[in-house]
């Protein structure tokens, strides 16, 4: 803030609350000619007003309430970039970065400064972080078995990914099921951990400049064969001689490729829909997903006990 | 026009009436809206899977229709009367009176149509877009005109005080309007606000929260300041208390906006200067409210006996109960557990339903029949039954919506004590609400089938008499006795 909005803020700030009292005082004088208790000598429409004196009470408590006020804007942040007697502030105003702001908090906290975020922030840190290190030393098999680290991992589960998987974790469409034995990228406890700290991103290239609608009919009667759904013979192995493409991820077999996340077509589960006509839309425009990357944002103690908690899931 | 001698000029309560017909309709149907979505909320169903019957878009139409269409329509024809009133002169120009209802009730219709079809702004409580806004703008600055000319001409030396409310009222919600509708058009559906980041969000909330300041506290001061001792036949408690909580009210809302937007990316300093004027503000709100309930003082037996003051002075304790819960939430630390909770909610209605909406029904109950040349309402006895509707739906929200707030804030807070993780996931929180939402439903039943009462009421009042015809000497300006 410049010193011009500063100063600004501070006189029109100061004026009014100075304004306020002069307000107060000058209605607690009688000034009104009339004694008080009696009637004003206007009428409008047979309203008339009595010159009664302020309510002592209600004055009082005008008065707690600004001298409150300059006691309040004295310690806190408020008139222009006067910081407060306090030193207090809410978090780090103006950073571009979580590095930027680490260093501001920092920088603040070294100079004896209360950045409220930050402090509760490592508070907690200084509290919980053990608990979390104790856990993440056990190996993912063993803390799945655990009733209490899968609690905890629920709830951190229930927080963070519910929103996109479901509070059952059975996901929805373009979001995986979480409870089956179908894992695009690998079940195994260091792959799920992986899938968490890193995120994931599936990319199905878009086939519509490629191949035209009956041949991504043909196709797509072709996928669904392989799930052993009841289809066309002839429009299938039209679509198999295509297929080849397709093979260069999913496989020959069309089984899929936990290396690079492409699905498995073969076990009747659809990540995007079953139906001829989503397979068709997904052939003809592709699809996207995307799993974010967790590390920054929960760090790496915390994302082993919700994959503990993913893992059990289908490893009962 | 005949009977009346040059001598006398004739007060324009044809513009009042039709106000007053339409704050009873707009009530309804604003209301009952409300307790539809509501219900929507409990049975999500309701919204049949028809784009333009979900929630999102009749909630806007519900906040517009009972803010704009039932309040503003209340406060239009109620300072058209008191106006012309507390002046002794008619209104500055009939016409330009007659273009405020009918451009005013085009606005209405036209957010009535546009909003469920989703054009919006987005903004809340702006939601129409530019065209409407311009429209808006217009039909406010005829209403400014109106009003403020018809004061200029008046024949009184002072200015009553509930003018200087509704003054105050008309001319900062014409800057509140202008200013944040300030908008990029792209089309002639759809704009972009020219603010951009936290100083959109301030703007937004510099109107949003100086629309509830002067349109729904100070313009119905306004209403309070002449129908209290009215209907009370007693005179106002102090004249001094009038001009401190005036001066100090209007002074400090301008400033409280910022709680709004406490811990959010709103500076530091932006937030603590919202929060020290809004807890100020606690006291001028309180004058107005001992300034109405002490205009009762040596009259209170008169609360037995008339349903419409009981609508009035319990307005006044409705008032002076959000005003109070006002101020405390917009201290950061309360703010911290009620922000973003069902308690927000139960606090505007606490002030919607119970303030605005109890003093609009009082007045609407004084001026019909004295508006179609009759005594009192058809029924009398219906006043008192729909007061008691009104007053139990209020609370039934009220208190369901302050439960559940509170549980919402603790829940959202809570954390495990051994390892620091959040107790409840959100959607934990929204099933332990659905026993009040469907309270607040129920409460919302109450309200809607008093107003149904109401606006039997008022066709039965209107069909038995005709509009009243009412003269004044047209002698010239009294002169000032007193410097003050």
């Amino acid at each position: 803030m410049s010193s011009f909005w500063s100063a600004w803020i501070i006189v029109l700030t100061l004026a009014f609350l100075v304004f306020i009292i002069w307000l107060l005082r000058w209605n607690m004088s009688n000034y009104t000619g009339i004694k008080e208790g009696e009637l004003m000598d206007h009428d409008f429409d047979n309203i008339v007003e009595i010159n009664n004196p302020l309510p002592r009470w209600w004055m009082i408590l005008f008065w707690v309430t600004i001298v409150w006020g300059f006691f309040y804007l004295a310690l806190f942040p408020g008139l222009g970039s006067f910081q407060g007697l306090l030193g207090w502030s809410s978090s780090n105003q103006n950073v571009r970065s979580l590095e930027q702001s680490r260093e501001a908090t920092q920088e603040r906290l070294d100079a004896g400064l209360i950045v409220q975020y930050d402090r509760e922030m490592r508070a907690a840190e200084a509290e919980y972080g053990p608990v979390f290190e104790a856990l993440s030393q056990r190996p993912i098999p063993e803390l799945a078995k655990d009733e209490e680290a899968v609690e905890i991992g629920q709830r951190l589960f229930l927080q963070n990914c519910a929103q996109c998987h479901g509070s059952n974790a059975m996901g929805g469409k373009g979001f995986p099921n979480l409870t089956d034995d179908a894992w695009l990228y690998g079940g195994s406890p260091e792959a799920i951990k992986t899938t968490l700290l890193e995120g994931r991103r599936g990319q199905m290239p878009a086939f519509s400049g490629q191949f035209n609608d009956q041949e991504i009919t043909e196709l797509a009667t072709y996928v669904l064969s392989l799930s052993g759904r009841k289809v066309d013979p002839e429009l299938a192995s039209a679509g198999k001689q295509k297929f080849a493409v397709c093979s260069a991820c999913h496989g020959a077999d069309g089984k899929g490729n936990q290396q690079l996340g492409a699905p498995n077509l073969t076990d009747n589960i659809w990540l995007y829909g079953g139906s001829q006509a989503a397979i068709e839309e997904t052939l003809q425009n592709g699809r996207q997903g995307v799993m974010p990357a967790w590390e920054n944002i929960l760090g790496e103690d915390k994302i082993h006990v919700i994959s503990a908690y993913v893992y059990g899931l289908s490893n009962e | 026009m005949s009977q009346i001698s040059p001598q006398q000029i004739e007060y324009n309560l044809k513009v009042v009436r039709q106000f007053t017909i339409a704050t009873v309709i707009w009530g309804l149907i604003g209301m009952a809206l409300g307790t539809w979505i509501a219900a929507q909320l409990v049975w999500p169903e309701l919204n049949f899977d028809i784009p333009w019957l979900t929630y999102s878009r009749l909630r806007p139409l519900h906040t517009n229709s009972v803010i704009f269409a039932f309040g503003t329509s209340a406060l239009m024809g109620t300072s058209f009367y008191i106006v012309q009133k507390t002046c002794r002169t008619k209104l500055f120009s009939d016409k330009l009176a007659a273009f405020v209802f009918w451009s005013w009730q085009t606005v209405i219709v036209l957010a009535v149509i546009t909003l469920p079809l989703g054009f919006t702004s987005s903004k809340e409580y702006a939601e129409l877009e530019w065209p409407i806004d311009i429209l808006i703008a217009l039909s406010w600055i005829a209403y400014l005109i109106v009003f403020f000319g018809t004061l200029v001409k008046r024949r009184t030396s002072h200015i009553y005080v509930a003018n200087w409310f509704y003054g105050s009222f008309i001319i900062v919600v014409a800057i509140l309007h202008i200013v944040n509708s300030m908008s990029v058009p792209v089309s002639f559906t759809k704009s972009y606000s020219i603010y951009a980041g936290a100083i959109d969000a301030m703007v937004q909330w510099w109107y949003g929260h100086n629309a509830v300041g002067f349109l729904l506290t100070a313009g119905f001061l306004g209403m309070m300041y002449y129908f209290v001792p009215k209907q009370a036949e007693r005179p106002v408690y102090s004249y001094r208390l009038s001009v401190v909580h005036f001066w100090a009210l209007i002074g400090l809302y301008i400033w409280a906006g910022p709680h709004h937007l406490h811990y959010t990316a709103l500076p530091d300093w932006t937030q603590s200067l919202g929060m020290v004027m809004s807890v100020i503000l606690f006291v001028p709100s309180w004058g107005g409210m001992i300034n109405g309930i002490m205009t009762l003082s040596g009259a209170w037996y008169k609360l037995k006996t008339d349903p419409i003051l009981r609508f009035l002075i319990v307005s006044l304790s409705f008032y002076g109960m959000s005003t109070f819960e006002g101020p405390m939430m917009s201290i950061k630390s309360v703010n911290a557990i009620s922000h973003y909770t069902d308690w927000t909610i139960g606090h505007v209605h606490s002030g919607a339903l119970g303030w605005v909406a109890m003093i609009t029904i009082g007045a609407m109950y004084y001026l019909i029949p004295r508006l179609w040349g009759q005594t009192q309402m058809h029924n009398v006895r219906w006043i008192n039954i729909h007061f008691w509707l009104h007053t139990i739906g209020v609370v039934l929200y009220i208190v369901a919506l302050w439960i559940s707030g509170v549980m919402q804030g603790l829940m959202w807070r809570a954390v495990n004590a051994e390892d620091g993780t959040l107790t409840y996931s959100f959607v934990e929180s929204v099933q332990a609400s659905y026993p009040f939402w469907f309270i607040r439903f129920v409460g919302g039943l109450f309200i809607v089938a008093g107003m149904l009462l109401m606006i039997w009421n008022m066709y039965r009042t209107i069909s038995a008499g005709k509009p009243t015809r009412e003269t004044i000497d047209a002698a010239p300006r009294e002169a000032a006795t007193q410097s003050a």
